[in-house]
């Protein structure tokens, strides 16, 4: 599978990274190598085995319906760059 | 043309617990803004989420509720997408195996039919914060409090025809998850909401029209007239030979109609994805027969043993099971009146109703409480009061004078059943109106309820009706 120069747009656009027009070609050369080199996977016959959803072999761990934490908001919002009436300030988002 | 309407919902409950899905903050509602966001809710770098045993078990006392398969074997996935309320850019769902499939519920209509609707799924997720969009110096304030609520999406069939059938199922589904003490209903503070994917195609055709999702309606009102607006504008788009644009849209309850979210569009591409931070959620048999063995008397077979133990209709047996509070209010009525089933129906759906109504209060708020109602029944069963006086002491009891019994007492309100004193009365209306006797006597026998006015009139209603007609028709036939 290859993968164009549109796709290396639409997939930066989605993960929200900026990638220059120019590294686009590149992008896509090396992003194809890749699943080439996964693609072999697709040689190994995989009847009747179950996928895996975690490559650790085991269930989640429960715990139980506590309140366990306390407010620590006035430490988390001194690393935050913007607060303002105990909430976190972004840039604005137009709807 | 003929259309046909395809409508399947999307309800998000959430779960009732203590603390959140993934962290130990808490979910209580109405917080200073980010006191109850952790460092796992934030998406600080380096924390591991750690699932809420509680919301497994409250996800699988819903798949036992409405006969799916509650998965032996669930496992969590990556949503991806950007927006400013949802810090780890991911919301952690289920995806291609969620802990719930495969069910159904049977909604009740208005004409006492029933129709069985498809759940397709429920899975657990997380809820994402809240943008405030009110000026903040030309930003906008995000309060993270709501991150890591735990949701179970309800995911349905899009087995429904019309907006009507959409509202029953919202509201049985409402009551459901209220009785199984899953959530607490409340829509105000959006504990249970619904998106709506709406379509249209010509009668008789198989395959689905082009639908659009109507997004996070949190009343049944709405969901009424935001499907019914929807239906309406697909309609007059096909009919003037335009196609419908599968898209996102957003009812507007002040404009009354749906308006297109073009700005989420693009991101319409998930990417969904194991997520590793999360080992696969597996429940054995004893689990799950532990959780059936927690399961309350469900409304669909409570509202069958209403119809058999109290000889309700199906209709009565319908309201009164509608909500949980609602059905146990109408038992202990029917206990303080000492089993009257029937008479209590009566009035539970149609005086006390009336009234909650004209308040705009819930029964749980009721100025009358089961018992007094109870009380009240009591007297109308065994003929110290008529029904008619009933009415107006249960307006005294609304009005905070005391349970049936002091009213009945301190008004003088009890039912002359004396048939001799009433006999007296009789006889005193009927020699002062002779004439009247005349005309009864020559044929006009409807001027009964003449002579039966006048001696209520006498006795401020109190004279027993059944009694007073017989001794009537006795006196006037000629003796």
């Amino acid at each position: 599978m290859s993968l164009d120069q549109d796709t290396i747009r639409r997939i930066a656009r989605l993960a929200r990274l900026g990638v220059d027009e120019s590294e686009n070609e590149t992008y896509a050369r090396s992003l194809s190598d890749i699943f080439a080199f996964v693609e072999q996977l697709n040689a190994v016959d995989t009847t009747g085995i179950e996928p895996m959803a975690h490559p650790l072999d085991a269930r989640q761990r429960l715990r139980p319906d506590e309140v366990t934490e306390s407010n620590q908001r006035d430490k988390f919002q001194k690393i935050a760059p913007r607060v303002e009436a105990g909430l976190y300030l972004v840039p604005r988002v137009i709807e | 043309m003929e259309w046909e309407v395809v409508i399947g919902l999307e309800i998000h409950a959430q779960l009732a617990t203590r603390s959140k899905i993934f962290s130990g903050a808490s979910t209580a509602y109405g917080a200073e803004p980010n006191t109850q966001a952790c460092a796992v809710d934030l998406g600080l770098p380096g924390v591991l989420p750690v699932l809420n045993e509680k919301v497994v078990e409250l996800a699988a006392r819903f798949g036992l509720a409405t006969h799916s398969t509650v998965a032996r074997r669930s496992v969590f996935a990556r949503k991806n997408y950007f927006y400013p309320d949802l810090p780890k850019g991911y919301q952690i769902s289920q995806f291609e195996l969620p802990i719930v499939h495969d069910g159904y519920i049977d909604i009740d209509l208005d004409d006492d039919t029933t129709r069985r609707i498809g759940i397709t799924r429920a899975h657990l997720e997380e809820d994402a914060g809240k943008s405030l969009h009110e000026d903040f110096h030309g930003a906008t304030g995000i309060d993270l409090n709501r991150a890591g609520t735990p949701l179970l999406e309800i995911v349905s069939e899009p087995d429904m025809r019309s907006a009507k059938e959409a509202v029953a199922y919202m509201k049985k589904i409402h009551a459901l998850v209220r009785y199984l003490e899953i959530c607490d209903g409340n829509m105000q503070e959006g504990s249970f909401r619904c998106d709506a994917n709406v379509s249209v195609r010509p009668k008789g055709q198989e395959e689905f029209g082009t639908r659009t999702e109507i997004k996070n309606i949190n009343s049944f009102r709405f969901v009424e007239r935001a499907i019914n607006y929807e239906v309406e504008r697909q309609i007059d788009v096909l009919e003037a030979g335009g196609e419908i644009v599968q898209e996102t849209r957003l009812y507007d309850a002040d404009r009354d109609e749906t308006r297109s979210m073009r700005s989420k569009e693009e991101a319409n591409d998930y990417r969904y994805f194991p997520d590793p931070d999360l080992l696969p959620v597996i429940l054995d048999d004893d689990f799950i027969e532990a959780v059936r063995k927690t399961l309350p008397e469900l409304p669909d077979a409570k509202r069958e043993r209403f119809m058999t133990q109290y000889s309700l209709s199906h209709r009565d047996a319908v309201i009164l099971t509608g909500s949980r509070e609602m059905a146990s209010y109408f038992e202990l009525v029917v206990e303080a009146s000492g089993g009257e089933g029937r008479l209590a129906a009566n009035w539970v759906t149609g005086e006390l109703s009336g009234l909650l109504n004209r308040e705009g209060i819930e029964i749980d708020e009721s100025p009358v409480s089961a018992e007094h109602l109870g009380g009240l029944l009591k007297r109308i069963a065994d003929n110290t009061i008529s029904g008619k006086i009933a009415k107006q002491v249960f307006e005294a009891m609304c009005r905070g004078e005391g349970d049936a019994d002091t009213v009945i007492e301190q008004k003088g309100l009890k039912q002359i059943t004396d048939s001799g004193a009433i006999e007296k009365l009789v006889r005193e209306v009927l020699d002062n109106n002779p004439k009247q006797v005349e005309q009864y006597r020559g044929g006009q026998e409807k001027l009964l309820g003449f002579f039966v006015g006048q001696v209520m009139k006498a006795t401020q209603g109190k004279a027993n009706p059944g009694e007073v007609n017989k001794i009537l028709k006795r006196l006037l036939s000629g003796d």
